[in-house]
């Protein structure tokens, strides 16, 4: 797997003019690799994920999935949402197996294969549950074993644990570490969470704000086998006080 | 439903708790105070039959077969008209929601076609189709359809996006979105629309019968004037207000089978 974003750019009309949101993104996510986009509201870097996904044209540059343009949105690019998106009307497993089913699988391929995910996001006793019936970080589980089961090259990830609370977002951001440890994902995540760009990707790039722009991008130099003390550590509480203080300079409104 | 009540009152006394108990002496005290009225003669029994009397009429048009006969008549013409109300509706609402094009096409004209009120297209209907069944089902078709794929529409409208483009995103097609998404994300607003509209379907029947019909509740009634005989019209406002009630029940059960996760 090879994502390369040549130069990419977009913008949007507004009242009558064209505002550019994204201005000149390069960047390239082998296979395996965790990338963070980092950056404030503003920076554009839902747009840039969208354009990722298929889901948005860009106005300008070029963006290549093993070296084929993207033209649209597919299942080799799976996509969790922030606020988990799961159908409300299928159980927990149903959800998963919905992905399974649009790939063609056989009724016992799905059955195994569902079973399979629900036990890798460790929710295989919620399988018969609606999604208004399971908490905030159930949800999200269950929305990162749907998008598992598509069997994605690439998983974007939308501030994925930005409607937990801190506590179940701390959590899940050790379940994600650990799930990309074992599974070795190709992992695009976007967060305004500077601990959380730092705890879980490889590699960091700070996106300035109006229009976004990669201003920054620093190679994540962290010892991460163990989050939990990691989040404690002095290097880690000097590294994330640098990152959040180039990340205030960038926006003019935060002084 | 429970949305729509109001919390229930902790200081009621633990008899009257029962959401059904408080309604059901409403209707009670209406009855007795009716009883009341009629059987202290103040007002003349033939405007004014007794709750027995009425009791009466309905026993002897229930042991001859009129009543059912009536009932059959006005339900299957609501099931005919409205039947085929949905079944233009449903594909109608769903391309309008769905397309910006079909609906900037289509909106306007249903717009204005929902505010002519269905009865006056009976004289139009009468010209063209006579006294049959046909515009008797045209006229609850018509009153029924535009308000059926406004609300349709609408429904389709709020379909989240993100369900939509998550779909997408695992692969599926425009025929998924269509067939394993909006249909059955809307099916809760669209049992709750048929079960609204049907209200209306069911006073359109009443109102066709009232003017030129061979059988049905609403010409059980017009005959009733006829006659003087308020005791089978006062029965035959009450036969159409429980059938409309078991409707409206009938659909609620339905929704809460089908919809659980809705509710």
């Amino acid at each position: 797997m090879s994502l390369v974003l040549d130069s990419v750019s977009k913008t949007f009309p507004l009242a009558g003019r064209q505002v550019s949101v994204l201005d000149r993104i390069s960047f390239t996510l082998e296979t395996g690799r965790f990338l963070a986009l980092l950056g404030s509201s503003g920076s554009g870097k839902s747009t840039l994920l969208r354009l990722v996904a298929g889901l948005e044209r860009p106005s300008g540059g070029s963006l290549e999935l093993d070296g084929a343009p993207i033209r649209g949105p597919g299942p080799d690019r799976g996509m969790v949402f922030q606020n988990y998106s799961l159908y409300p009307w299928l159980s927990a497993a149903a959800n998963v197996a919905f992905a399974l089913e649009l790939r063609g699988f056989s009724r016992s391929e799905i059955r195994e294969r569902t079973a399979f995910y629900l036990e890798v996001v460790g929710l295989a006793d919620a399988a018969r549950r609606l999604p208004r019936e399971l908490s905030g970080g159930m949800q999200q589980r269950i929305a990162i074993a749907r998008a598992l089961a598509a069997e994605p090259r690439l998983l974007l990830l939308d501030e994925p644990f930005g409607a937990l609370d801190l506590q179940i977002r701390e959590a899940m951001q050790e379940f994600l570490h650990s799930l990309w440890r074992r599974t070795g994902l190709s992992v695009l995540l976007i967060t305004h969470d500077v601990d959380e760009a730092l705890l879980l990707a490889e590699r960091v790039h700070l996106l300035s704000p109006r229009p976004g722009r990669i201003v920054e991008s620093l190679e994540v130099d962290l010892d991460k086998q163990d989050l939990r003390s990691l989040r404690l550590s002095s290097s880690f509480q000097t590294l994330r006080h640098a990152v959040a203080e180039s990340l205030r300079r960038l926006d003019p409104e935060l002084g | 439903m429970a949305a729509g009540t109001p919390a229930p009152n902790s200081r009621l006394p633990a008899a009257a708790r029962h959401p059904w108990i408080l309604g059901a002496l409403g209707l009670l005290a209406l009855l007795g105070l009716w009883a009341l009225v009629a059987g202290l003669g103040v007002v003349d029994g033939l405007f004014l039959p007794t709750p027995a009397a009425v009791w009466a009429a309905g026993v002897e048009e229930a042991s001859s077969g009129q009543l059912w006969s009536d009932i059959s008549a006005s339900v299957l013409r609501v099931l005919a008209g409205f039947g085929l109300s949905a079944l233009v509706a449903l594909p109608l609402g769903i391309a309008m929601g769905a397309s910006v094009t079909i609906c900037r096409l289509l909106e306007p004209l249903l717009a204005l076609l929902r505010y002519m009120p269905a009865p006056a297209f009976i004289p139009l209907l009468i010209i063209y189709f006579g006294l049959g069944e046909l515009p008797k089902v045209l006229l609850i078709f018509i009153g029924t359809l535009f308000f059926n794929t406004l609300m349709i529409m609408d429904a389709v409208k709020f379909v989240p996006r993100q369900l939509l483009e998550t779909t997408l995103t695992l692969g599926g097609s425009q025929r998924d979105l269509l067939l394993r998404v909006i249909t059955p994300c809307i099916a809760p607003q669209v049992l709750d629309a048929f079960r609204i509209n049907m209200a209306a379907a069911w006073n359109l029947v009443i109102v066709a019968e009232l003017v030129a019909a061979e059988s049905g509740l609403g010409k059980r009634i017009s005959l009733a004037q006829r006659f003087l005989r308020t005791d089978q019209i006062f029965l035959g406002l009450i036969v159409i207000g429980l059938v409309g009630l078991l409707i409206d029940l009938s659909f609620r059960a339905l929704m809460k089978r089908s919809c659980a996760w809705a509710s």
